[in-house]
């Protein structure tokens, strides 16, 4: 299998091919006895399961159906059908834990130790259907039945989300968001060849409140376990899950070949498409340091253990760009697991977050047992998934600089609307003060060996008139950045021509006369936090 | 016996319930194939070798470095096939091959202890090759003169008279893409022998009985001694019904050789990179129209891609050719079949059979040639519709052709089309970066297998003593709801209610020689073949019931569980009347058979009356596109479809709107993309994932999705009167097609024919719109310099994809 069209799934900083017969380093610290081997467990549908005899990639899938959980099934290996999906208990936004949608083929079991996991059979029996699973019976949400357990988990993690509300008159708020607040976008990772969706939405729009005494309403209002360190071997091979971030490098340090596994969207493909398989994994997805959000004047840094759908939903649409391209990215149920910092990690020239973390002027945050370091990302990427992350350094966060554009849009073309990869994608950032286009950054995806800015275009803009001119010369310029290629998404044509086209549609929808400059500090202004809002200059409150 | 199509007082048919294993479904207590595995012990893993070159002649096959991995058993070679080593009924489809066929053929299979073996096992297995020439795309195919099969002519009137008297004439080309199946689940089989040396094999199969005819004849054994059970499929349509045979067949050997439980399970790389998938066309054409816009003549030859093998090429080609007129009277035809052998994946069944194929041609001829006769394609449509009394070009009559005025009437009534297209034009007029097309669109099927001999059906139906009801019946359950039919049927037949029935899975030796269940006749066949034997015991039980009332038996029916005589308050009750029976020493099982009557097809002149009835339908869609990308979204789809009198509601309309999603992600989103270079990786399918296929996800569902079924429709001849849904509702999807089309030509001046790839990805949208452009309309081109060989050029930059423009011939 080619390794570059599912590359835009996050995850892992530092993964590295695995080398054969390595030693394991043996001044490693030492780890809990009771993590080794047969130490670990998860709970199950309500009951302890011990892990058992597990390689470091075994899935969570193949554990479950070899334990007979068969409703977890295999659709494609690689996390885009959702037809393995089951749920985890997670440390909440909304409450203090809420229930997740996961892809359990990507997922290394391991990486489940000491949590709570739902399966499809945990939620209800055919004698005692859980309201998602009645909904989807009796309305024909189930054809063929393969896809539908995994759907139940997706639409079961929507059912219980703590902020579902819905909504006072009862009235379809749109075509992907029901009267009873369910957000469609929570299936947006499952596929059904069968039914055409009509039925499945209508069960999910169906739904009502969970009852007050309903046993997973009530595991939410309780604290999620916290992560433990894990060291589980097999056959030669190990899965580590450091206690910190020094740790964490301390290890990194010592086995530099270690493949570093956080959300394992990208990691989880390579293996069951590519058989990779590592001697030794190294866990960060749940390590404190990385999973945090600090907003200051100055900036606004995201841990890079945070996974898209937490970024999002803490974000609450404050980075205006970040929140046009979250719902672009993937589907639910990999930003669930999938992390930014794995995204840029991966250095996947068609992964999402880079165009726009380009045009946001981000930085990356490295880190490694000698200190800390900050790149602009402009400068990280140095080849097709290569970057000037040295050995032993991982990303700790991402640094976005406020003030914020004002004008932005985040463009992103693909043959399916919803959960495809990247042709082409374009983040755009531009600041125009008085009529003229005082700064612009535009990120590039899909048209070069990593993510590139368009700088050409950017100097074409900046300093003049924000026109229909200034535009259709930066638009022949933008055409012409990157080196397109064809490829069976799209003709390198297509993708160049496509490019010009944004910078059209990015005018038309926000003609001169049209003002908006960064906010500077604090909040941003409700007006930037949604798409690039045509202002006429005489509304304009200047 | 009462009439096929005769329902009784209080019948199950017609009521709208849930699918018989929803309630499995959803709990994820519903098992497939693979689901039992973790239930059987000892199971070894196979996996194939495959080659990664699109042709070659293998010189060298070792397999002792893969006997060396640890938890590696054996390696299945040709050598230990004690029958004949074929795949399927034609010769052409060798299990282990000598000659690699297309890239990513198996020409061995590594069986370990644990999958991971046996995955390195087979990485281990050494093939030494001889390259050969290969043919990747039909043109290469045509251009070498690689044709398999027969070459079929289907000929009606004199074309060239036709032609001559047409006063417009056109001609054209048209690509029609394949289509993967991508049934969720995968190609599955578990075999095992039993202490007396029998088969079993449980397969993911629409057709059980072929699957044990394979899998006996490459054991070189009868197939009393073989097997099959399908539980149910994850989805089959067409993809299960020749492609499981070979992999049933290297778990049956594997389990023969060793002894033990073998599994057979494909990834989706290797399903999507082995399995079979729908016939590509290429397709030349040349119509003719009266002065009035009437077709009067079509010539067309259609180049199916059949891929490495025969497979079922040839009665899909036959199909194809049975359904280019569509709905449409053409008095002159000449309509030529041919089917070229590509180094790719074995073409196959898929949903429609070749009729898509086929009536997309007219569709398409019609959709571009409506603005050079300055008609509305709506108008031109409904004016070239069959009457009563004209029959199809293989000479069968059209049944019910006024079934297409009253859905047409109704789609444009319910549909609002009239102001809803005032509404688009208003729209048009007032966006230059957007535009919306709204588009009707119908649909003739015909139902029965082309092939005669097909079209009969078994069941086996036991009553046992308390009263509770198994049935077993030939057909496969792939989701389609057959089995909740069925049930309805026999409960219906019976008097008594649905609980009391179970399904049995289908298996081999409950019900022997089945057809596939394909077609869309499963429901049909099987159907009356419950019927029928539900009729035998309901008879008999009512003479039994005649004694207990002290009643003669034809005033006695059985309704909701009881037997009582016509107005009689009370009667007998089912359990006391089937114990009563058993002490009476009465059959309490019966075996039910069904033949569709009145069918006879001659397939060497292409002529005759193949089908039992056409299934109609009509559609009508409306879409937006973006000018800048391409990019559209269907923002409304009213379906009127024709299923005679629905057995069965719920099923029904699942399987109309599943049909037309299916049938629009062909159409417009999935993209089939061959390697077509001459490097290392010539002849590799490049969009072998999840991630590079797409598949329609919510976000292609209609915004709004206002389907109905055709009211006073009931079929005579037809079991309870209702017809055939499997298919046909897939090309009701022509409707997006020639919206997106519409929507295109809004870009450019009026009366401009667009043509349209096929699918009509947003990049292909995104070309059509630029050539549309390019004929004088507005709005922000891309560069000259970078679309290929100019704007202007009214070539998609893919030649492989290019469309002739039409033009006056």
């Amino acid at each position: 299998m080619t390794g570059t069209h599912h590359a835009f799934r996050p995850d892992l900083p530092g993964r590295q091919e695995p080398t054969a017969g390595r030693a394991v380093s043996t001044d490693t610290p030492p780890l809990p006895d009771d993590t080794t081997r047969s130490g670990g467990d998860i709970t199950v549908n309500g009951r302890i399961t011990p892990l058992g005899d597990v390689t470091p990639h075994t899935t969570a899938l193949e554990w479950l159906r070899g334990r007979g959980l068969t409703g977890c099934k295999e659709g494609c290996g690689e996390g885009e059908c959702g037809a393995c999906a089951v749920l985890v208990a997670r440390p909440g936004v909304d409450s203090p834990t809420e229930w997740v949608a996961v892809n359990a083929c990507l997922l290394p079991v391991a990486a489940l130790d000491a949590q709570e996991i739902r399966t499809a059979e945990g939620l209800g029996s055919p004698d005692r259907l859980h309201p998602v699973q009645h909904e989807m019976a009796v309305r024909g949400g189930s054809q063929c039945g393969y896809c539908t357990p995994g759907f139940v988990c997706s639409m079961a993690a929507e059912y219980y989300r703590a902020g579902r509300r819905a909504s006072p008159d009862g009235d379809v708020t749109g075509h992907d968001k029901g009267p009873n607040g369910f957000d469609l976008d929570a299936l947006s990772g499952n596929l059904c060849r069968c039914t055409g969706y009509r039925p499945i939405r209508d069960a999910a729009f169906a739904l009502g409140p969970p009852v007050p005494d309903d046993q997973l309403v009530q595991r939410q209002q309780a604290p999620t376990a916290p992560p433990r360190p894990v060291r589980l071997r097999h056959g030669g091979r190990e899965f580590v899950r450091p206690a910190s971030l020094p740790d964490a490098l301390r290890r990194l340090r010592e086995q530099p070949t270690a493949t570093v596994v956080a959300g394992s969207t990208d990691w989880g493909v390579q293996v069951n498409l590519q058989g990779a398989r590592a001697e030794s994994v190294l866990a960060i997805d749940r390590l404190a340091e990385l999973r945090k959000l600090m907003i200051t004047p100055e900036s606004i840094e995201v841990g890079a253990g945070l996974a898209l759908s937490e970024i999002e939903r803490r974000l609450a649409g404050r980075v205006p760009l970040l929140a046009h391209m979250f719902p672009l990215f993937a589907s639910r149920l990999i930003r669930n697991r999938a992390t930014i910092g794995g995204n840029l990690g991966t250095g996947s020239p068609v992964g999402d977050t880079a165009p726009v973390l380009l045009a946001l002027a981000a930085e990356v945050i490295l880190v490694s047992v000698d200190g800390e370091r900050r790149v602009p990302l402009a400068d990280y990427f140095t080849g097709y998934r290569r970057s000037v992350r040295r050995s032993g350094e991982l990303i700790r966060a991402v640094r976005i600089p406020r003030p914020l554009a004002g004008l932005v849009a985040f463009h992103k073309i693909a043959k399916r609307r919803f959960d495809d990869v990247t042709s082409v994608a374009v983040g755009f950032a531009l600041d125009v003060v008085g009529g003229t286009v005082t700064r612009a950054r535009i990120g590039l995806g899909g048209v070069a060996a990593t993510p590139i800015r368009a700088r050409a275009t950017e100097a074409a803009l900046e300093g003049n008139p924000w026109s229909a001119a200034t535009v259709a010369a930066a638009a022949r310029s933008l055409r012409r950045e990157g080196t397109p290629q064809d490829d069976h998404r799209s003709s390198a044509e297509y993708r160049a021509a496509m490019l010009g086209q944004s910078l059209l549609k990015l005018y038309a929808e926000n003609p001169a006369p049209y003002e908006i400059a960064a906010v500077p500090g604090g909040r941003i202004a409700a007006a930037t936090e949604h798409q690039a809002e045509r202002r006429p200059r005489n509304e304009r409150a200047v | 016996m009462s009439a096929l199509s005769e329902r009784p007082e209080s019948p199950a048919v017609g009521a709208a319930v849930p699918h018989e294993s929803a309630r499995l479904h959803v709990t994820g207590a519903a098992q497939f194939t693979d689901d039992l595995i973790p239930r059987t012990k000892d199971v070894l893993h196979a996996h194939p070798v495959q080659v990664p070159q699109a042709h070659a002649r293998v010189t060298a096959l070792r397999v002792a470095p893969a006997l060396r991995v640890p938890g590696v058993v054996r390696v299945l070679t040709a050598a230990d096939v004690p029958g004949v080593n074929d795949a399927g009924i034609k010769q052409d489809e060798p299990l282990f091959p000598e000659e690699v066929m297309f890239f990513g053929h198996a020409v061995c299979w590594v069986l370990a202890e644990t999958y991971e073996a046996a995955r390195v096992g087979a990485a281990a297995v050494e093939v030494e090759t001889e390259p050969l020439p290969s043919y990747v795309t039909v043109r290469e195919a045509i251009a070498a003169d690689s044709f398999q099969g027969a070459m079929p002519q289907l000929v009606r009137g004199d074309v060239e008279t036709g032609l001559a008297d047409a006063v417009h004439v056109f001609g054209g080309e048209l690509e029609i893409a394949g289509q993967e199946h991508f049934y969720l689940e995968t190609h599955s089989s578990l075999a095992h022998v039993d202490e007396a040396g029998q088969v079993f094999v449980q397969s993911s199969t629409q057709h059980p009985s072929e699957t044990q005819e394979i899998v006996a004849h490459v054991l070189g054994r009868a197939s009393n001694e073989v097997t099959v059970q399908c539980l149910r499929m994850g989805g089959g349509f067409g993809g299960k019904e020749m492609q499981p045979h070979g992999l049933a067949a290297i778990a049956a050997l594997g389990a023969t050789c060793t002894g033990r439980p073998v599994r057979v399970r494909l990834t989706r790389a290797q399903d999507l990179t082995m399995s079979g998938k729908r016939h590509g066309f290429l397709v030349e054409w040349r119509v003719g129209f009266d002065a009035a816009g009437r077709l009067l003549a079509l010539e067309a030859t259609l180049t199916s891609d059949g891929g490495w093998s025969l497979d079922l090429s040839e009665p899909v080609l036959a199909r194809a050719l049975c359904h280019v007129d569509n709905a449409y009277w053409l008095p002159h035809v000449r309509l030529n079949g041919r089917i070229v052998r590509t180094h790719k994946t074995s073409s196959t069944a898929f949903r429609g059979f070749g009729g898509p194929q086929g009536m997309l041609v007219i569709e398409d001829i019609l959709g571009r040639c409506a603005p050079l006769l300055g008609i509305d394609p709506m108008e031109l449509r409904r004016r070239n519709f069959y009457r009563r009394g004209q029959t199809t070009p293989y000479g069968q009559l059209v049944r019910h052709p006024e079934r297409l005025d009253r859905l047409w009437r109704q789609v444009v009534d319910t549909g609002d089309i009239a102001a809803r297209q005032r509404e688009v034009a208003a729209f048009n007029a007032a966006h230059p970066h957007a535009k919306r097309g709204l588009a009707v669109t119908p649909v003739k099927f015909g139902i029965s297998f082309n092939l005669t001999a097909f079209n009969q059906a078994g069941a086996l139906v036991h009553v046992y003593r308390d009263g509770s009801v198994l049935i077993n019946h030939g057909g496969t359950e792939m989701g389609q709801g057959l089995h909740t039919k069925m049930l309805q049927v026999a409960a219906t037949e019976l008097g008594i209610p649905l609980g009391r029935m179970r399904l049995a899975p289908t298996r081999t030796d409950k019900v022997p020689n089945t057809s596939a269940t394909a077609a869309s006749c499963g429901a049909d066949l099987n159907g009356g073949a419950v019927r029928q034997a539900c009729e035998q015991l309901r008879e008999r039980l009512t003479r039994v019931a005649a004694t207990m009332l002290g009643l003669n038996a034809a005033d006695i029916s059985i309704v909701d569980g009881v037997a009582r005589g016509t107005g009689a308050p009370t009667g007998v009750e089912w359990n006391d009347l089937v114990r009563t029976a058993y002490f009476q020493r009465v059959q309490l099982f019966a075996a039910g058979f069904y033949r569709t009557e009145g069918l006879y097809w001659d397939s060497a002149a292409m002529q005759g009356s193949p089908f039992k009835y056409f299934a109609y339908g009509v559609a009508a869609a409306e879409v937006e596109v973006d000018g800048f990308t391409g990019t559209y979204r269907t923002r409304r789809v009213d379906i009127v479809h024709d299923v005679g009198d629905s057995l069965s509601p719920l099923i029904d309309i699942g399987q109309i709107e599943g049909g037309f999603v299916q049938g629009a992600g062909w159409l417009t989103l999935e993209d089939l993309r061959w390697n077509t270079g001459t490097g290392a990786a010539r002849g590799q399918l490049a969009t072998r994932g999840a991630s590079s296929y797409k598949l329609p996800s919510f976000s292609e569902m209609p915004e709004v999705f206002n389907v109905t079924m055709l009211a006073d429709a009931a079929e005579e001849g037809a079991v309870y009167g209702a017809k055939a849904v499997g298919e046909p509702p897939l090309m009701l999807a022509f409707s997006v097609r020639e919206a997106l089309r519409q929507a295109a030509a809004a870009f450019g001046p009026a009366g401009i024919s667009i043509d349209l790839a096929s699918p009509a990805t947003p990049e292909a949208v995104f070309w059509a719109i630029e050539r549309a452009r390019a004929c004088g309309g507005h709005g922000p081109t891309a560069d000259a310099d970078l679309a290929p060989g100019g704007a202007a050029n009214a070539g998609h930059p893919t030649p492989e994809r290019a469309l002739r423009t039409v033009s006056h011939v």
